[in-house]
């Protein structure tokens, strides 16, 4: 579009540009609402947020949510990204018309350098001075008409956590003149280090003649950072924030789980009732609605550790989480950047890998895509309480501690362990321990915005969702279409799946399972969990014909019971630690690192780690008098 | 402090500091102490003059005052670095770069 054909009615393309943790998405979500859209930028997988707003005035913008970036000298893809769509280098993106260079006005010290970088580029802009309440409250004064004066462009203040506060913002938006950008060419070159310091050196004289502020600014984030981030009372804290997060996951979690499972079970029985007996009721009933059940039955879990894990890095926490854990991740070759990504894996590794995008090292974000599935993802958990309550007595250890409740904890740290072990190899071959980059912003202690998280939390939701509803809904139905073809035959002695093509590859990969202690019918159940983990229990009551119903499980836990020697039971535990039982986490690896190579990698190891870890488990569970 | 930074240009060239800079990476918890220079990272570490760059964007400048806030546990690395108002996380081959002036704590 050039200026001549934008008119009054077109809307007009702001970009929203900043540091990190200048409050710019706050902003953005205070000024676009839910009227976003979220997508990537074409060919690379940085997050591409769009949102419209219309001013009191009646103009109408789109405004774009810029990936936060320190320079235009990028350091990581999202940086990248940033660079790229201001100097119009990206495909399919226009240049913005308009720029909001969004600064935290309690830190315009670093702020500044980005904005004086920036404009050099030419394209109107618009100063924000963001948390300017924040600021006020600390006693910081900025004189923003000499700024503006000095820096030739329009300051505002704003505040991106109340309700009107980007009101200015949008007026003097109003008041800009779009004529005057026309198609002048976007002149930046790399700066050289003298360019930078001198950058420095006129943001220091800008402050000296605008700001007014006391020297104590930090006083409440040094008491509390003195404990938080202590070697070990931090630490200890940690543990229990950690401990309490996955408590209340598992806790809280408990009755919506209950509802969606009454939910989908009633939906079953009323579309069972309402069509007669035949492949499309199957379909529908055993198919689509039980399966996609199963799926989202993780919603609650999923919704609660992001709420906790949002809240966590909206206030400040996780960054000094991953401070204090930098260490122990730099022994195999990570840094604390990964923290965040692994933490999230506990919930689902989906959303998991998706946040290893601020990993600004390409090899460390390889690595820790490739390590995120040995997380115990919330999907196994049916599996292990099947098994658990089915073998491990229920005693108390040492007085305390229940002996499920300690396998249980026992397949974490498993799981844990295991990854670090790959990370380490994995960073071995890469031929570099040391010399990773962490150089992470610790951001000022700050209250969660209640608005922030629950956009946060329903961007989130929908990503869950959509994946529900595609990948997962289309693999249901092929895996069950595998399960129920070719029908049993009449008079048939056995189990239907038994003669299904499901049945037939379970009976052709058993031998290849022996020697961990599997019968046919597992391998029969693990088929149709190659779609997600937590199918297979469906699908063993499928093997076993349990009958459906609320006791389902309690049935078929009595039944594998009786069946199962506890060699088996252990070696497929094992084998759930590691297999890769989950073809949305594969095909999310994929899109993630652009090719095929890292989800079929992922596949094989994990597939491999299983099969040995199990078959070790079984043989020397057996040798022990457990066969 | 911010009244000084018009001299600034001039100061740098005339000052000689004769003393030995410290590298960042030798501070203690709660010292402080003025950047001196970044130096240009050896060959071995192969992150070339990209982090070096970004250690000037992020504050570390000549001149600047800064104040190591926290170390990890095990303490030696990471270091928790408050600089210009911002507070950075820097493992110790980063913070290597950053030569310093130990600034006495009764001045």
């Amino acid at each position: 579009m050039t200026a001549a054909t934008s008119t009054v009615d077109a809307p007009r393309r702001v970009a929203l540009l900043g540091n990190p943790n200048c409050g710019k998405t706050a902003l953005f979500n205070l000024l676009t609402g839910s009227r976003q859209k979220v997508a990537n930028y074409a060919g690379v997988t940085v997050e591409r947020k769009e949102g419209r707003v219309l001013s009191p005035a009646g103009h109408s913008y789109r405004v774009l949510d810029l990936p936060g970036a320190y320079s235009l000298n990028a350091d990581s893809a999202d940086e990248a990204v940033t660079r790229d769509v201001l100097l119009g280098r990206l495909e399919d993106e226009d240049r913005p018309e308009l720029l909001v260079c969004v600064t935290d006005a309690t830190n315009l010290r670093l702020n500044l350098r980005l904005v004086l970088e920036v404009r050099q580029l030419g394209i109107p802009m618009v100063l924000a001075l963001n948390m300017s309440d924040l600021a006020a409250r600390r006693g910081i004064k900025v004189d923003t008409e000499k700024l503006s004066k000095l820096l030739g462009v329009p300051v505002v203040n704003t505040v991106g956590v109340q309700r009107n506060g980007a009101e200015a913002l949008l007026a003097t938006l109003d008041q800009m003149d779009l004529a005057a950008l026309a198609e002048r060419a976007p002149a930046w070159e790399t700066p050289s280090l003298e360019d930078v310091t001198r950058t420095h050196r006129r943001v220091r004289r800008i402050l000296a003649e605008v700001l007014d502020a006391p020297d104590t600014d930090s006083r409440y984030d040094e008491k509390i950072d003195r404990v938080i981030m202590h070697p070990v009372f931090g630490l200890l804290i940690l543990a229990v924030v950690l401990l309490l997060m996955f408590q209340a996951v598992f806790s809280w979690a408990a009755v919506p789980m209950g509802v969606i499972e009454a939910g989908t079970g009633w939906l079953g029985e009323w579309v069972s009732g309402l069509m007669s007996d035949g492949p499309l009721r199957s379909l529908l009933v055993d198919g689509i609605i039980a399966g996609v059940g199963s799926v989202l039955i993780f919603l609650p879990q999923i919704v609660i550790l992001f709420a906790f894990i949002l809240a966590l890095e909206d206030s400040g926490y996780l960054p000094r989480a991953a401070f204090l854990l930098d260490r122990f991740m730099g022994k195999v070759g990570l840094s604390g950047r990964s923290f965040i990504p692994l933490l999230s894996s506990f919930a689902c590794a989906i959303p998991g890998i998706m946040a290893t995008r601020v990993i600004s090292n390409s090899r460390d974000r390889l690595t820790t895509i490739m390590i995120a599935p040995l997380m115990t993802c919330s999907a196994r958990l049916p599996v292990y309480a099947l098994l658990i309550g089915a073998f491990i007595p229920q005693q108390t250890v040492a007085g305390l501690f229940n002996l499920q409740g300690l396998v249980l904890f026992g397949l974490y740290v498993f799981g844990i362990v295991s990854a670090m072990f790959v990370a380490w190899v994995m960073q071995r071959l890469g031929g570099s321990l040391a010399h990773h980059p962490l150089m992470m912003e610790l951001p000022t202690w700050r209250l969660p915005n209640l608005r922030n998280l629950l956009l946060g939390l329903y961007e989130r939701v929908k990503i869950f969702m959509r994946r529900v509803g595609g990948i997962i809904l289309a693999m249901m139905i092929v895996l069950w279409a595998l399960s129920t073809y070719p029908a049993a035959p009449i008079g048939a002695t056995g189990p239907a799946i038994d003669y299904s093509y499901a049945g037939m590859i379970g009976h052709f990969i058993q031998p290849l399972f022996a020697p961990l202690g599997f019968s046919w019918e597992i391998c029969v159940a693990l088929v149709p969990g190659m779609a997600a983990r937590e199918v297979a229990v469906g699908a063993l009551a499928t093997v076993y014909a349990v009958s459906g119903g609320a006791d389902e499980a309690a049935e078929l836990g009595s039944l594998v019971a009786q069946q199962w020697s506890l060699a088996t039971a252990l070696a497929l535990m094992v084998w759930y630690v590691f297999a890769p039982q989950c073809l949305p986490t594969l095909a999310v690896i994929k899109r993630e690192t652009q090719t095929w190579r890292y989800p079929l990698l992922a596949a094989g190891y994990l597939f491999g780690m299983a099969w040995f870890a199990a078959m070790v488990t079984y043989q020397l569970a057996v040798a022990l008098g457990a066969g | 402090m911010w009244a000084a930074a018009a001299e600034l240009d001039k100061e740098l060239d005339v000052s000689v500091n004769l003393a030995p800079a410290t590298p960042l990476a030798k501070l203690t918890v709660g010292q402080s102490a003025r950047v001196r220079e970044i130096r240009m990272p050896s060959a071995t570490h192969g992150h070339g003059e990209q982090l070096v760059l970004r250690l000037l964007e992020i504050g570390f400048v000549p001149e600047e005052v800064i104040r190591v806030m926290a170390v990890g546990p095990g303490g030696s690395e990471p270091l928790a670095v408050r600089v210009g108002g911002t507070m950075f996380a820097l493992r110790r081959h980063e913070a290597e770069h950053v030569l310093v002036d130990v600034l006495d704590p009764n001045s």
